[in-house]
């Protein structure tokens, strides 16, 4: 893996997160029926700080949960078993405005089985995308409402998102690896 | 993905394999949960529970376990195939392997079948019981129930009492809550006592380990695997194995009752301690070692099939 290029510095992602968390208010005029739902792992702490800026921007209390797809996946079978991390999610999800976060955004599959999951608990009245990063080489029609950055990758290219919650730094890095990343 | 191809000892599972399992059964216990008790990770997998011996509860729960991953479910029940017509087991499984299944889970009266099966065969199998010999996933379970009362195992004192002489699920349950650093007491008169308990503690009498037990585990009687008369007579085993109101008020604060189930009430546990609907003792986990068994097996199906 070698280090190819800085595409955030700490101070970028916060100001992208702010940006995003403003255009969410500005879309949804206001935060009424809003919840978020940060996908493991990076979209947990992605999700906390944006439902953090939701909550002062608008001076109320918006829902939180983590959502865990291993159980959602088409590529069970062909992937080596990553730790299942924990689903959260205490509250109703129907009717609400779902805010579904995601560290980057890739083949789209991931987000696939993410809408299924969140099907199986209740019937949101929307469900709407953030993502830091949009890498392209999109495998299925999925397609981000807020991205942090557009970023055209190669397949043999790999964005780092590391975050101070999981990895004590803020920082989005772009790495090459040897082989095609799946 | 588990080291072993099947499971049939609970030896056949590591000790980081089986808190991984465990861990795992933790996600699938909060989709029991939910309104919708599915989750699609195992479809289009087939999945044959296929027993030679009578069973309700262990083979309804590998079905609803089954089913709520998304697999397809089919029960084979000896009495009511071609067994009747004299068919060997052999012969039987052959029949099931050629229509494209993924997984067995086979219980049979005779202990070693299900390892004669896995010998055979390509595909997973799991061990729901065979003989006197091993019953691997009710050991998990109960080791489940376990942790989610106390949370860890080191130092639990736990009192199995009753008939280990017939009991598969005796011998299960005793390897893995040593491995696990548990504190294990056998509790049985000399004639109902395993071949080997080699480095554990032996009591006659109930009553001397009531007091000091984290948990007390009543094994059944099982009356139906004893083919000569091994206890002299209900009195006496009421008298000396048989937990009753009493005997319950003795154990200490936080201990706890389990049961595998199906309970002979008024010998391993007395009617009033059972209750009607359910028991009304909180300390009593026989239903709560039922719901683990699903999330556990739920878990083990997916680590072997996913």
């Amino acid at each position: 893996m070698i280090e190819k290029a800085t595409i955030l510095s700490a101070a970028d992602l916060d100001r992208v997160i702010k940006r995003i968390s403003h255009e969410i208010v500005e879309r949804n005029r206001g935060c009424d029926n809003l919840v978020v739902i940060g996908l493991q792992k990076r979209g947990v702490p992605l999700g906390k700080r944006i439902a953090a800026n939701l909550e002062s921007f608008e001076d109320r209390k918006i829902y939180f949960g983590k959502l865990d797809v291993s159980f959602y996946r088409d590529d069970y079978a062909s992937k080596i078993k990553v730790d299942i991390e924990k689903t959260e999610i205490d509250f109703d999800v129907t009717d609400k405005n779902v805010i579904l976060v995601d560290d980057v955004l890739f083949t789209g599959r991931t987000i696939r089985a993410a809408l299924d999951a969140i099907m199986d608990l209740g019937r949101p009245k929307s469900i709407q995308l953030v993502v830091l990063i949009d890498r392209g080489h999109r495998e299925l029609p999925v397609k981000a409402d807020y991205v942090g950055k557009n970023l055209p990758t190669s397949r043999n290219e790999k964005v780092a998102v590391r975050l101070t919650e999981t990895d004590s730094e803020d920082i989005v890095i772009l790495v090459e690896s040897k082989e095609d990343v799946k | 993905m588990l080291s072993k191809k099947s499971i049939l000892n609970i030896c056949d599972l590591s000790t980081e394999e089986v808190l991984q399992v465990m861990e795992t059964a933790d996600s699938f216990t909060g989709i029991s949960k939910r309104e919708i008790k599915k989750v699609p990770t195992l479809r289009g997998k087939t999945v044959v529970n296929l027993f030679f011996e009578l069973s309700t509860r262990t083979r309804t729960s590998f079905e609803v376990a089954a089913k709520r991953l998304s697999a397809d479910m089919i029960n084979f029940v000896a009495s009511s195939s071609s067994l009747a017509k004299g068919e060997s087991i052999m012969d039987t499984v052959r029949t099931i392997l050629a229509m494209q299944v993924d997984l067995l889970v086979v219980r049979h009266s005779d202990s070693g079948a299900v390892k004669m099966v896995d010998d055979q065969i390509e595909i997973p199998v799991i061990n729901a019981g065979d003989g006197k010999h091993q019953h691997p996933t009710q050991a998990l379970l109960d080791l489940y129930a376990i942790r989610g009362r106390f949370g860890s195992f080191k130092g639990l004192k736990v009192a199995i009492t009753g008939d280990f002489l017939n009991s598969r699920v005796a011998r299960s349950d005793m390897a893995l809550f040593k491995e696990m650093g548990m504190d294990v007491f056998l509790v049985a008169p000399s004639m109902l006592l395993p071949e080997d308990y080699s480095g554990l503690k032996v009591y006659s009498d109930l009553e001397d380990v009531l007091k000091d037990v984290d948990i007390l585990y009543l094994l059944r009687m099982q009356f139906e695997r004893q083919d000569k008369k091994f206890y002299p007579s209900v009195e006496e085993y009421n008298r000396f194995l048989s937990l009753n109101r009493e005997r319950l008020k003795k154990m200490k604060k936080g201990s706890v009752v389990m049961h595998p189930g199906p309970v002979n009430r008024g010998i391993e546990i007395s009617d009033e301690i059972m209750g009607k609907g359910k028991s009304p003792y909180e300390n009593v986990l026989i239903e709560h070692q039922v719901t683990s068994g699903v999330a556990i097996r739920m878990a083990l199906l997916y680590h072997i099939l996913g």
